[in-house]
């Protein structure tokens, strides 16, 4: 039997196998310590062991990747969004005493674009593990012209540029709730994902502050200019059922009081439907 | 884990482990080796919750031991902000009574739910009512009250932070993970509420909280952060088994 023509063989339908197992040394080591035990009719079961532990963990390492695109492609949507900001309006959109408010959020949202730019790759090789390209913005949310302009005003009021500054934040707290779950195969990505996701909710209350609103979430309440998109930010908010316990059962104080106190994750596809609207 | 393809080198290791505090994590990967590790694994879930053996407030270990330190933090904060509403210092505007008390409320409805979720999910092992020390903060003046508020809601946000990893990952843990995500975003809101109230236009995301660089919040490892709460809970708080 030899190995390395099995492995040539699975290069046929998967070229990257060497890839795989090359980056899996220590399972390579472990097999080769079978082998001088093992009977030879044994090998192919440890090869399928070996082979099964490199593909598993090649799994867990995409669906990271994958995760980490997915937030790549918001902080994009967030950097670029707060750049165009600063700029509107010869500089004048943002008065000067909130400069330094976006301009403090800004550079964070740089920071993780950065941040995630340089750790998708660390996860391997190959398309999956490529950071997603730079999308393409319109935040008026008209698609470039293709259709009518959801916040024809964004860059230009900067009433409503804060109510989707406000839209943004809340989402991307949601978002990278929702994701925790799929990154505890990375504790250290798991850890920098954590810490990302309690710095939107800090730019959150910030700017929910700005706009008159409590730092936290009431209900589902959003409020902004355009409820086509902000209820779908907020739809789910007014959960009070967390791991099975029913508000009463933790609780003498009032839903509303409760929903207060606990933020709810948003699902991707919905994470992506709503920031589709200023993609094309 | 490479020990673990040489039997003999593995039991070393093992014993080696089980002589230190060990993680849940290390533990589950020695899962394999068999009933003597099962046994010392109920001995060390076994842990006393009260003062009785002179080693403090035992916290416990495991997914259970993890809500009982985050029970712990949220009794304090809850604690804290009790005694800022009912005694408030001087000049307290209508605004800032109404953000303490939203605070007081989230803080003793997350202490309620970990105390809830507890009692259901480990009956038994639920840490005691703790006695807070506030011996160091005047309750009368603002800056005192604010300062110590944001040491809170920082050191809450950095707790649950760390902690998020040393759940287990799948079941119970996973649930865990996600009731951390959902009160330390709320957490981060307060801080920089407080952070808002007490300093500069950036301060509710300062370079001293968020680094400049990468843009990341603060981070702490339970021992960490226990060192840094004891000063204000007179039981001593013993974190020995959490995870690691």
């Amino acid at each position: 039997m030899n190995l390395f023509n099995i492995i040539q063989e699975i290069e046929n339908f998967d070229p990257e196998v060497a890839g795989r197992l090359d980056s899996r040394r220590r399972v390579f080591k472990h097999f080769a310590g079978f082998g001088k035990k093992l009977a030879l009719t044994a090998v192919p079961l440890a090869l399928g062991s070996m082979l099964n532990k490199a593909y598993a963990q090649t799994n867990m390492k995409q669906q990271v990747a994958e995760v980490l695109n997915f937030a790549l492609t918001l902080e994009y949507l967030e950097d670029e969004f707060y750049k165009a900001g600063l700029m509107a309006m010869s500089g004048n959109l943002i008065p000067a005493a909130d400069k330094p408010i976006f301009q403090q959020i800004g550079k964070h949202e740089t920071a993780h674009v950065n941040f995630l730019k340089a750790t998708i790759p660390t996860l391997g090789t190959g398309a999956a593990f490529t950071p997603v390209a730079k999308p393409n913005v319109d935040y008026t949310g008209s698609k470039n012209g293709s259709r009518a302009a959801l916040l024809p005003t964004v860059m230009t009021d900067y009433n409503t540029f804060k109510a989707v500054a406000q839209a943004f934040e809340d989402t991307g707290v949601r978002a990278y709730k929702g994701q925790a779950a799929n990154l505890v195969s990375e504790n250290a990505i798991l850890d920098a994902a954590l810490q990302i996701h309690s710095v939107e909710a800090r730019h959150a209350a910030e700017i929910r502050r700005l706009n008159g609103k409590k730092p936290w979430i009431e209900g589902n309440d959003g409020g902004g200019p355009a409820p086509g998109i902000t209820n779908a930010i907020y739809a789910g908010e007014e959960n009070t059922v967390h791991a099975g316990f029913t508000r009463a059962q933790y609780t003498t104080m009032s839903d509303t009081a409760a929903t207060r106190a606990f933020d709810e994750p948003l699902a991707k596809e919905t994470v992506l439907a709503i920031a589709g609207n200023f993609i094309y | 884990m490479t020990k673990i393809a040489n039997p003999d080198e593995k039991n070393a290791g093992l014993i080696k482990t089980i002589a230190q505090p060990v993680g849940r994590r290390s533990f589950l990967k020695y899962t394999g080796a068999g009933a003597a590790l099962s046994t010392l694994l109920i001995v060390g879930c076994d842990n006393d919750d009260d003062d009785m053996n002179g080693d403090g407030v035992n916290l416990g270990s495991g997914d259970i031991g993890i809500l009982n330190y985050a029970y712990a933090l949220e009794q304090l904060e809850s604690a804290f902000y009790t005694q800022v509403i009912s005694t408030k210092f001087t000049g307290m505007t209508a605004m800032e009574t109404e953000i303490l008390t939203e605070i007081r409320d989230n803080e003793m409805i997350h202490r309620d739910f970990l105390k809830a979720a507890i009692n259901a999910k480990a009956p038994g092992s639920i840490i005691p009512n703790l006695t807070p020390n506030f011996t160091a903060i005047d309750f009368t003046n603002r800056n005192s009250v604010l300062t110590t508020a944001r040491t809170f809601e920082d050191l809450g946000v950095s707790a649950y932070n760390g902690a998020g990893k040393l759940f287990t990952d799948t079941g119970l843990g996973l649930d865990l993970l996600l009731i951390g995500g959902k009160i330390v975003s709320v957490e981060a809101r307060h801080a920089a509420m407080i952070r808002q109230l007490l300093g500069s236009a950036t301060a509710f995301a300062g370079d001293d909280v968020v680094s400049a660089d990468k843009g990341l919040d603060v981070i702490r490892m339970p021992m960490e952060v226990l060192a840094l709460a004891q000063p204000f809970i007179t039981e001593k708080i013993n974190g020995n088994n959490l995870p690691k």
